[in-house]
């Protein structure tokens, strides 16, 4: 608590508050305003922000149930929602799981050992962190269409391809866990070296224990950018029911045939469980996300 | 920080425990089942004359090979996944971007030479009044077909394919067939001395036919294969082209030569006219030159480069202003609720940005969106966002800073809190205000520490491809522009157009661009690296 206190406090704080107050329903309302149309009849109803006619059927459509309407006839789901958002799970979980062993490894390494090129590949690393995706789309196709012959399920339009190309954006984890792993103390290792215990079972049984903290929060990061992913499963998967949510939810929005409504319930269905991991994780995203950086 | 004992060069110790001499076989086992299946690729890349491939799969499984069997590189054992994932998803993609800059490659310069020469060779025609008449004779249910060649130019073209006058006949009978059928069959024809027995079809019934007839594939002993082309008649279908020692193909239609051009990597015909498909060939560096000198590309390239930094450096600059000022109210003392107005503030940042970007393309519809309803009913105005350039980049703008001031929040905010609170009390003794302190206190201080994360935040806004491909998708489209280019398209997103969604398909030219991005995004992260001085 400062000791010198300006008088004017009373006004200026009530100042600050309306302004973050109008600030941040300027900010909150496309999200209240998507959650509202959700429930709203038709696909491109307007009205106040609370439904005036209320209407289960985009949401029933985005969980993949055929909707009557009152007048009888039936809407069929317009798309696979819910499997998309398998296939972005899926996808997910398996390419979170494979980066998370490759970046904790590695960290350790880093983060312990002493070895020849140690700090040039760090840096590098960085380095080429940097490059967009997007621009080596090309030889990436390329890479999974020659591929693909030879072996099927890493071909264009599988999810293996898309899973095995993820496992290049490990840098960044790699820097997280590092920084972990120096601020746990190496003595316990050492002793743990001293009874005989070989690297390997000094990192496994002493180390891992140890962090599974900064695991889980490089798990759920690695997630949620998996989940985001968009050039490369834009180019990678071809047939609907292979599309990742990222990719599948623009045909919503398609140049002449707007499905405002059904988009909406998708999205509030798909962004909820999304936007709620992040808001739970938040303190340890940040601070990985201070360290370097930038969310993809 | 330690080494391991075995690049210390000591020996290895036997263990004791069964069960974990087992795991170490078990362990060098998949160590062998991965070198063995990596030289598998190698060896079919290599075969399917793939040497690129080839080659990144041989450094693949000998580095493997190396690093797991040393025991000097126990520790490299350790990096060697994350190295092996960086190295061919990220550097190998970028280094053959750059080798297809220099080179021709794009939808009509596929396939490699031996594929499109034969592509020509399957090519096939029919030979010009070389037909058969046939005519369909019942045998029971199912009917033969007999054919008689009308003139003596099917058999000799059919004698000069085979190679053989002798087994050319003129005419051909088959065994019954089902003419119920429609399917796609190939019959074998037996060279036939008279007309079968039975009574041939009348006109009525072959039409009714007609579908199974026209799906027969008919084929005479030498391997000709005859189609029906019209009602009364078959013709054999020949081979268009030959290929000749030299290289080039015959045209058998008109004997004409085509030429293999090594330069531009078609074939040409005497009158020097391209055919399609061709293959890739180096070019050198004319995709560069292109870029700089053909007016239809130099063009929109050169508006879409000044337009990619200028949505860069505004974007940063808008977030960061976005950003500071609230994050130095969220700092003040006196302010109650931090918490939730904290939480409020990042949610953009929660939300997933192909959910928020595509939120925003449905309010700012020109006809239903939420934001011109508002503008329509408030001032009467209904402004055309995606039609108009301006308007356009003025709505990518407004989303940008949007989804990107949150990060900016956060990063101030954790700045802001490492500034001693003294130089604020003695700021308050000597009566400095809040914008004072904001001004001469704050600002400068962070400034600092936060330049390497602004650059790095100005990179990524650079190659902001998902809002672009979106949002705006790149449209307004430039006119007069000889590639797909947008007014709203960033460097990226121009790239990501011309190699996959142009008829084209150029993927030489949009590698020369994304090579220009290469060498930028380089020269930015040296700057970055300098700036923030990263200690390993």
């Amino acid at each position: 608590m400062a000791m010198v206190q300006p008088r004017s406090i009373r006004t200026r704080r009530l100042g600050a508050h309306l302004a973050l107050l109008s600030f941040v329903s300027l900010v909150v309302f496309p999200l209240l305003l998507v959650i509202s149309i959700s429930f709203r009849e038709g696909n491109f109803a307007t009205g106040s922000l609370i439904p005036e006619r209320f209407s289960l059927e985009h949401w029933a459509l985005a969980f993949g149930i055929p909707w009557e309407r009152a007048d009888g006839s039936v809407v069929q789901p317009p798309f696979p929602v819910m499997l998309w958002l398998w296939n972005s799970v899926k996808v997910a979980v398996v390419s979170s799981l494979m980066i998370l062993a490759l970046s904790t490894t590695s960290a350790y390494a880093f983060a312990r050992m002493r070895f020849t090129g140690k700090a040039p590949i760090l840096k590098g690393m960085l380095i080429f962190q940097m490059f967009p995706a997007v621009l080596s789309l090309v030889a990436l196709y390329a890479l999974f269409d020659r591929l693909g012959q030879l072996v099927p399920w890493l071909g264009i339009n599988t999810h293996g391809a898309l899973i095995v190309a993820s496992l290049g954006a490990v840098a960044l984890h790699i820097w997280t866990i590092k920084g972990y792993f120096e601020s746990i103390d190496g003595s316990l290792e050492e002793a743990a070296m001293v009874d005989g215990a070989s690297t390997w079972q000094a990192f496994r049984h002493i180390l891992l224990p140890l962090s599974v903290p900064i695991l889980v929060v490089v798990f759920i990061l690695a997630f949620i950018m998996s989940i985001m992913e968009y050039p490369m499963a834009s180019v990678l998967l071809l047939d609907e029911d292979k599309l990742t949510l990222a990719v599948g939810a623009q045909q919503y929005l398609a140049e002449h045939n707007q499905r405002w409504g059904d988009f909406a319930a998708a999205a509030v269905l798909s962004g909820l469980p999304i936007t709620a991991a992040f808001l739970l994780c938040q303190r340890w995203i940040v601070g990985g996300l201070t360290a370097g950086g930038v969310k993809g | 920080m330690y080494t391991t004992n075995a690049s210390r060069g000591l020996p290895r110790h036997r263990s004791r425990h069964l069960g974990e001499r087992y795991s170490r076989w078990a362990a060098r086992a998949l160590v062998a089942a991965l070198v063995i299946s990596l030289m598998w690729l190698v060896l079919a890349f290599h075969l399917n004359g793939q040497w690129m491939f080839a080659l990144l799969f041989l450094v693949l499984g000998a580095s493997l090979a190396v690093v797991f069997t040393r025991r000097s590189l126990m520790s490299h054992r350790y990096i060697y996944p994350a190295l092996a994932g960086l190295g061919v998803f990220v550097i190998f993609p970028l280094l053959y971007t750059i080798g297809i800059s220099f080179s021709n490659y794009s939808s009509d310069n596929l396939l490699s030479e031996d594929r499109v020469r034969g592509q020509f060779l399957e090519q096939t025609y029919q030979a010009e009044g070389a037909a058969f008449d046939f005519t369909a004779y019942r045998q029971g249910s199912q009917a033969r077909l007999y054919l008689e060649a009308r003139d003596d130019g099917a058999r000799d073209a059919m004698a000069e394919e085979a190679g053989d006058a002798a087994g050319v006949a003129r005419r051909y009978a088959s065994a019954p067939i089902d003419l119920e059928d429609a399917g796609e069959r190939r019959v074998r024809l037996q060279p036939a001395e008279a007309t079968p027995s039975g009574e041939p079809l009348a006109m009525r019934e072959m039409i009714a036919a007609r579908d199974a007839l026209s799906a027969l594939r008919l084929e005479t002993p030498a391997g000709i294969e005859l189609r029906m082309t019209g009602l009364r008649s078959f013709a054999p279908l020949l081979p268009r082209y030959a290929e000749n020692p030299d290289g080039s193909l015959t045209d058998l239609r008109d004997d004409t030569t085509l030429t293999p051009d090594h330069e531009t990597g078609f074939f040409v015909t005497e009158a020097g006219e391209r055919l399609t498909p061709g293959w890739p060939v180096a070019v050198g560096l004319d995709n560069y030159t292109r870029i700089f000198t053909d007016p239809d590309i130099r063009g929109p390239f050169l508006q879409i480069f000044v337009w990619t930094f200028v949505f860069a450096g505004l974007t940063v600059t808008f977030t960061l202003a976005v950003g500071f000022v609230l994050a130095t109210l969220l700092q003040w003392d006196q302010l109650r609720g931090k918490a939730i107005y904290r939480t409020l503030l990042i949610l953009p940042y929660a939300v997933p940005a192909f959910i928020s970007i595509l939120i925003f393309k449905g309010m700012f519809n020109q006809n239903h969106g939420e934001i011109n309803l508002i503008l329509e009913n408030l001032f009467g105005i209904s402004p055309s966002w995606f039609t108009d350039p301006a308007l356009a980049r003025t709505m990518l703008l407004i989303v940008n800073t949007w989804l990107g001031y949150p990060y900016m929040l956060l990063l101030c905010m954790g700045l802001i809190q490492s500034i001693p609170r003294d130089l604020f009390e003695a700021s308050a003794v000597d009566g400095g205000g809040p914008l004072t302190n904001m001004w001469r206190i704050t600002l400068p201080l962070i400034m600092k520490p936060l330049t390497p994360l602004l650059i790095a935040a100005f990179a990524f806004n650079f190659n902001n491809f998902v809002l672009i491909a979106l949002l705006t998708g790149g449209s307004p489209d430039i006119l007069g522009a000889s590639t797909p280019a947008g007014t709203t398209d960033l460097l990226v997103s121009y790239t990501y157009r011309i190699a996959f969604q142009d008829a084209g398909q150029n993927f030489g030219l949009a590698a020369a661009i994304a090579t220009l991005i290469f060498l930028l995004v380089v020269g930015l992260s040296l700057l970055n690296l300098r700036l923030s001085k990263v200690k390993v």
